[in-house]
């Protein structure tokens, strides 16, 4: 039997060993979640097209304000499976869901409410008043005043890069015909047209415009943006459409 | 200068950069526990938040978390590691130009990253917000660490490499490893500040948990316990517990931790195999940390008055109850049962706290007050400081822990109460309301800590310059 001293008089034995001991437990757990179909769910519409879709440019855009407010300090964005949070919250959430989401955001911390499923819940003058002062809506909210989304313009100049680069990570947005046409077929033609990275800012124009989130449409704000992303959260899938037992089987 | 070349044991040691990395260590334990404190208070009173995008709970507190663990915590290990791997392999350091370059790039890099945060320049991820070009900076930074230390043991004239230094390789290989993994990212532009991570959803989730317990579990434990293999047995002057116990601790630890990491996502939407596993391993792993536990409180035996009498003992054998406590409660909360209640809620962040500040920061403070004077070659100004201190924090560490508590399974309780109906008793921010309370125990808690921090600098400030009326004393009394 090999004695430990041969381990602690040689330090390239020693290095080599414990690189061993910490490596495997990762390896083991990590890896094979790239690999198992199944780990993130494929969830259909009655079309046979995907219902979850990447974020449009607006969206994107918002859910970076939101990732650089650090609003996941105090907010996840991932329902589990208990009573009470189908009843706060809706239906638990499901990998598919926060596929595209670069980085995850499920949170750790619910010093307020989880917000995966936040989209639809208020109207987006409500939560343009809420972010702007959330005690004058909520008396008891401990959340901090946000007043400068509604004052600083939407900054748009990185927007095609910033999808460019997500769809260098994985996430299936357009600069082909043939990938608009793969859309097409994954996503459905309206979908499609809204990854279409060639008409992205035209889109985030017209989602703004139409959408009129902040309550100014005279003015493309930050609060557009994190709104228009607030309110696609959890919306997406349409739950009364499925059956329970379909998704009981990825866990 | 020329003083310090009469000095022999300046000569055979480099003491200069453990002593610039000791002191950038307790500046950034002021300035960490200090933005701590005042986020604690902003969320008891909201006011505090002024309508300051820069100063709001959720850019301050990555200032808060990146401060205390890799400001504070990061340049401790440094000064601690390059102290004992000098005396333990008793050769000098290697690379002096390396070890600076490890001193300057390493606090170049929080302080980049702590002014990005506070300009919303985030990676929006726990404890790795650091963007991708800092992310750089950490990973030269340590290599260079990794080549000094390595080639410092390969140069040493012991044939044993001492147990402390285990720790250190076990914790420098593996936040090498976790910080490549987690850190993948692609820019959006070179000279931009902003990047997407490479994974996305149910894999980064996974990615980022296996490294956020890891950091925890080498970072903050890992590296420490090399730091309690030195200094508890120097302190205690008896030689360590039990040599046995020492090996199988630190294979299982090093081998078990990295399987832990999935217990921060019990529930969600990843594979239930792995979060039972990760359950099923956060139980075993209560085995390797209690055998830390008892083989440094243990190390103590014969020497039990020490507790009495020595408060730099009673900073690190607390630090080691609170260490022993802290890995009890994890395990638990890595059940799924507990865990159903206990995540999302305050009780975490306290058993956070009770490790990181019971544990890491009480072992910290021992340590410094044992090493500070030997770097200096004189005396503390101050034990009756020492007691204050250690007193403070510990007042503050046990309200902040008993706050959480509170706080926490209070909202975890309240969450799934039902009425007579079946219908929710409470709305969500009913319990917000409740736990204004407690969190106005917390930051009162966080004041006691930062003010005990206060007396520790101060004293050392004295101690340190003192050192030339000593010097001169000792060198005037030699002569007569």
């Amino acid at each position: 039997m090999m004695k430990h001293e041969s381990i602690e008089t040689n330090a390239a034995l020693l290095i080599v060993l414990t690189l061993a001991a910490i490596s495997i437990g990762g390896l083991v757990e990590i890896v094979p979640l790239f690999y198992i179909e199944g780990t993130v769910e494929d969830v259909k519409n009655a079309d046979g097209k995907d219902a979850v879709r990447p974020y449009t440019g607006l969206e994107q855009l918002g859910r970076d304000i939101y990732t650089r407010e650090g609003c996941y300090n105090c907010h996840s964005q991932m329902i589990r499976p208990f009573r009470d949070e189908a009843l706060r919250y809706g239906h638990y959430s499901l990998a598919a869901e926060s596929q595209y989401d670069h980085p995850f955001q499920w949170g750790s911390m619910r010093r307020g409410p989880d917000l995966a499923r936040v989209g639809g819940k208020y109207s987006s003058s409500w939560n343009t008043k809420h972010l702007i002062a959330p005690r004058s809506v909520v008396p008891e909210s401990i959340m901090p005043n946000y007043p400068w989304l509604q004052k600083t313009d939407l900054d748009t100049s990185d927007l095609i890069a910033k999808m460019k680069t997500l769809k260098k990570v994985g996430v299936p947005y357009s600069l082909t015909k043939i990938e608009y046409d793969a859309n097409v077929e994954k996503f459905g033609e309206d979908v499609a047209k809204k990854l279409d990275i060639n008409a992205a800012e035209k889109n985030l124009m017209k989602d703004a415009k139409l959408g009129n989130f902040d309550g100014n449409p005279d003015k493309l704000s930050e609060m557009d943006a994190l709104v228009a992303y607030l309110q696609i959260l959890g919306t997406m899938i349409d739950f009364s459409k499925h059956d329970e037992a379909e998704f009981i089987k990825f866990r | 200068m020329a003083s310090k070349a009469a000095s022999p044991v300046v000569e055979q040691y480099n003491y200069d950069i453990v002593k610039k990395f000791a002191l950038m260590s307790l500046f950034w334990g002021l300035a960490g526990m200090s933005a701590g404190t005042y986020i604690a208070s902003e969320l008891a009173w909201p006011f505090l938040n002024f309508d300051i995008a820069q100063i709001t709970f959720g850019r301050l507190r990555p200032l808060h978390t990146s401060g205390v663990i890799f400001g504070f915590g990061g340049n401790a290990l440094f000064a601690t590691s390059y102290y004992i791997v000098q005396r333990t392999c008793q050769t000098r350091l290697w690379g002096t130009g390396f070890a600076n370059f490890t001193f300057w790039g390493w606090n170049a890099a929080i302080t980049i990253a702590g002014i990005g945060y506070l300009m919303g320049i985030t990676a929006g991820r726990e404890y790795a917000e650091p963007e991708w070009y800092v992310d750089l900076i950490i990973l030269v930074v340590w290599v260079v660490y990794f080549l000094v230390y390595t080639m410092t043991l390969l140069k040493r004239n012991q044939p044993h490499i001492y147990v402390a230094n285990w720790f250190f390789i076990s914790f420098i290989l593996a936040v090498a490893l976790l910080h490549i993994f987690n850190n993948l990212a692609v820019p959006v532009s070179f000279f931009g500040t902003k990047s997407y991570s490479l994974f996305s959803g149910a894999q980064d989730a996974m990615t980022q948990w296996w490294y956020g317990h890891n950091a925890v579990g080498f970072f903050l434990t890992a590296a420490f316990l090399g730091m309690m293999y030195y200094f508890v047995p120097k302190q205690a002057g008896r030689p360590v517990y039990s040599y046995r116990l020492s090996i199988i601790h630190f294979w299982a630890l090093s081998f078990m931790y990295m399987w832990v990491g999935t217990h921060h996502l019990h529930w969600t939407a990843i594979p239930d195999w792995t979060s039972s596993l990760a359950a099923a391993f956060s139980i075993m792993l209560l085995m390797p940390s209690w055998g830390g536990m008892i083989n440094g409180i243990m190390t103590l035996s014969g020497a039990w008055d020490k507790l009495r009498s020595d408060p730099i003992m009673m900073f690190l054998i607390t630090s080691l109850s609170f260490y022993g406590m802290s890995t009890f409660e994890g395990p638990m909360m890595a059940l799924k049962s507990v865990n159903a209640l206990s995540h999302y809620t305050d009780w975490t962040v306290g058993h956070v706290h009770s490790g990181a500040l019971g544990w890491v920061a009480m072992v910290t403070f021992g340590s410094m007050y044992h090493m500070i004077p030997r770097l200096w070659n004189t005396t503390l100004y101050s034990l009756k400081m020492v007691y204050i201190h250690f007193f403070l924090t510990t007042i503050g560490i046990l309200l902040y822990i008993t706050a959480l508590w509170v706080s926490g399974i209070g909202q975890g309780l309240m969450l799934r109460a039902f009425d007579e109906y079946g219908n929710l008793a409470y709305s969500f921010i009913e319990t917000v309301a409740f736990m204004h309370g407690p969190l106005v125990a917390r930051a009162i808690a966080g004041m006691f800590i930062v003010t005990g921090l206060l007396f520790m600098l101060v004293n050392i400030y004295l101690t340190i310059t003192r050192r030339d009326t000593v010097e001169n004393t000792v060198a005037a009394t030699a002569k007569a």
